[in-house]
């Protein structure tokens, strides 16, 4: 009897592990079936090539309720700083301002400019300096930031922003053409939010 | 028969090594037959013995690529691999659409610079044409964009007047965002699109690449979509902050997004690349040893043979100086 139950309960681990990857040099193959047909009426001898939603893990779906916490993924160009944290709130500097975010917020799309990005969870607080980017907020409470640049608030060199301020509110004043206006106006920006950040 | 084995064994061919050695080994295994001629027999220990030499540097030629792939793969794995993040959040938000029926397809296709990396970029350059007969047809057209020397070469033979723009000699410098966004800003501003399909062989592992195909919208197909519904239907209900209007920041989005994805697939690519120059390398230089191990034997044999001879020489020689007397 015993070993049935044991039959059944391997039976049962290995059914669940076939139905995800059973072995990791297996290739991922849940690709869009309408694009699979297309493919095979033009080059029915190659096999359609992957596309990146096979690579991805599915989301969670919205829950009916408004869950407890939010879901952080904050990803930058060479790391992922956050992914998949369990957080209560998170500030962050849309163009609009900053924007406190906590679970059950509204489906929304934001642009982010220079300035500081802070993760609460309980007493903690973790503060970035965020470039710029996108902050996709989503209904089952996971929010996806993507900056271009950030950096903890600890890094920065005081000294270093006040130079670079200086400098580009200088290259502002003597700029001829649009672009290096713009460039200028640009490292101004920057400079001031974190200057302001460093301060505030 | 022991020599018609040699020529037949001989013959067997390295795809990767040039054809001329292979060729030479040929001769003097020939000449070997010709019993006649007398004056080849050290001469052609020689000529064995040259290519053995050739063979042998081959081999080492061979290692030292390998390892030097096997050093950039490790610098460039790290980061193909810290990238991965980045295109997540766009797909999760605008969903994965490779099927969607557009006017204006751009195939960007991925490729190496440099050759000698196995067949990664003859499938990617098969997966493009194969893209563009999917997406061509009455009023819609596909352009390409080429990045990389070795899709250059094949493309221009036939798809010439589909090209728009060459980028060649992306790896020189080590890859960075700003690097790459500086590519994707270019792209966006001379190729007029509504799809853009960026075809780049994924790493999957050191001996295992997926071609891959990711496609990025324009924000005018992103909008059409999203009022029509279907996958991008739950786009709509998403508030957008900041910005005057929701086309500014599908704008914005869309160009965030083609540099995002271009990043990871360059990386990527770069990774496959490595990959597959380190497996090429490696499969070389083991025909090079096994060529190398027949070579010596056809070397020794042909060396005891000519000893032979001139002992059978020397003895008959003697045997009629003494059956004279």
């Amino acid at each position: 009897m015993f070993r049935q139950a044991s039959r059944l309960v391997s039976r049962s681990i290995t059914a669940k592990s076939a139905t995800n990857r059973a072995f990791s040099t297996e290739v991922p193959s849940t690709i869009d079936s309408s694009f699979v047909e297309a493919w095979k009426k033009v080059a029915p001898n190659m096999d359609p090539p992957q596309t990146p939603s096979s690579f991805m893990k599915p989301r969670p779906s919205t829950a009916s309720s408004i869950p407890t916490k939010l879901t952080v993924n904050f990803v930058l160009p060479y790391a992922s700083e956050l992914s998949g944290k369990e957080v209560d709130m998170v500030i962050i500097p849309a163009t609009t301002g900053q924007m406190g975010v906590l679970p059950g917020h509204v489906p929304t799309i934001a642009e982010l400019k220079p300035g500081i990005m802070s993760v609460h969870e309980g007493t903690d607080i973790k503060k970035y300096f965020v470039s710029s980017g996108f902050a996709f907020l989503h209904a089952n409470s996971v929010a996806d930031i993507i900056a271009v640049e950030a950096v903890p608030l600890e890094n920065i060199d005081a000294s270093q922003v006040q130079k670079g301020l200086a400098e580009f509110t200088q290259k502002l004043a003597s700029a001829t053409t649009d672009l290096e206006k713009a460039e200028a106006q640009i490292g101004v920006e920057v400079h001031s939010a974190m200057n302001a950040a460093l301060s505030g | 028969m022991a020599m018609s084995i040699l020529r037949r064994e001989g013959r067997r061919l390295l795809p990767s090594i040039a054809a001329r050695p292979i060729a030479a080994i040929r001769s003097p295994l020939a000449s070997d037959q010709e019993e006649g001629l007398i004056g080849v027999r050290s001469i052609s220990t020689q000529v064995v013995r040259n290519r053995m030499k050739s063979v042998k540097n081959i081999q080492k030629i061979t290692k030292a690529m390998k390892m030097v792939a096997a050093s950039k793969l490790r610098a460039v794995q790290g980061r193909a691999e810290n990238s991965r993040g980045l295109w997540q959040p766009f797909t999760a938000l605008l969903g994965d659409n490779p099927s969607i029926d557009v006017k204006k397809s751009v195939v960007v296709t991925l490729s190496s610079d440099k050759g000698l990396c196995g067949g990664i970029n003859s499938t990617v350059v098969k997966v493009s044409r194969a893209l563009y007969k999917l997406n061509a047809g009455p009023e819609k057209e596909v352009k390409f964009v080429i990045v990389g020397e070795k899709a250059k070469a094949i493309m221009f033979r036939d798809s010439k007047n589909d090209i728009s723009l060459t980028v060649t000699e992306l790896n020189k410098n080590p890859l960075n965002y700003a690097q790459v966004s500086v590519l994707a800003d270019d792209i966006l501003k001379n190729v007029e699109f509504d799809a853009l399909r960026i075809v780049y062989n994924k790493f999957h592992s050191v001996v295992a690449f997926l071609p891959t195909v990711a496609t990025v919208l324009s924000p005018e197909i992103i909008e059409k979509e999203s009022e029509v519904g279907g996958k991008l239907g739950e786009l709509d209900s998403y508030e957008i902050e900041g910005g005057e209007t929701k086309g500014e920041i599908l704008q914005n989005l869309a160009e965030f997004q083609f540099s995002c994805v271009m990043f990871n697939a360059v990386l990527e690519n770069a990774c496959s690349e490595m990959g597959a120059r380190m497996s090429a390398m490696d499969s070389s230089s083991r025909n090079a040893g096994e060529m190398l191990d027949r070579l010596t034997l056809t070397y020794n044999r042909t060396r005891q043979a000519s000893i032979t001879t001139e002992l059978i020489e020397i003895i008959s020689g003697a045997s009629a100086l003494e059956a004279a007397k």
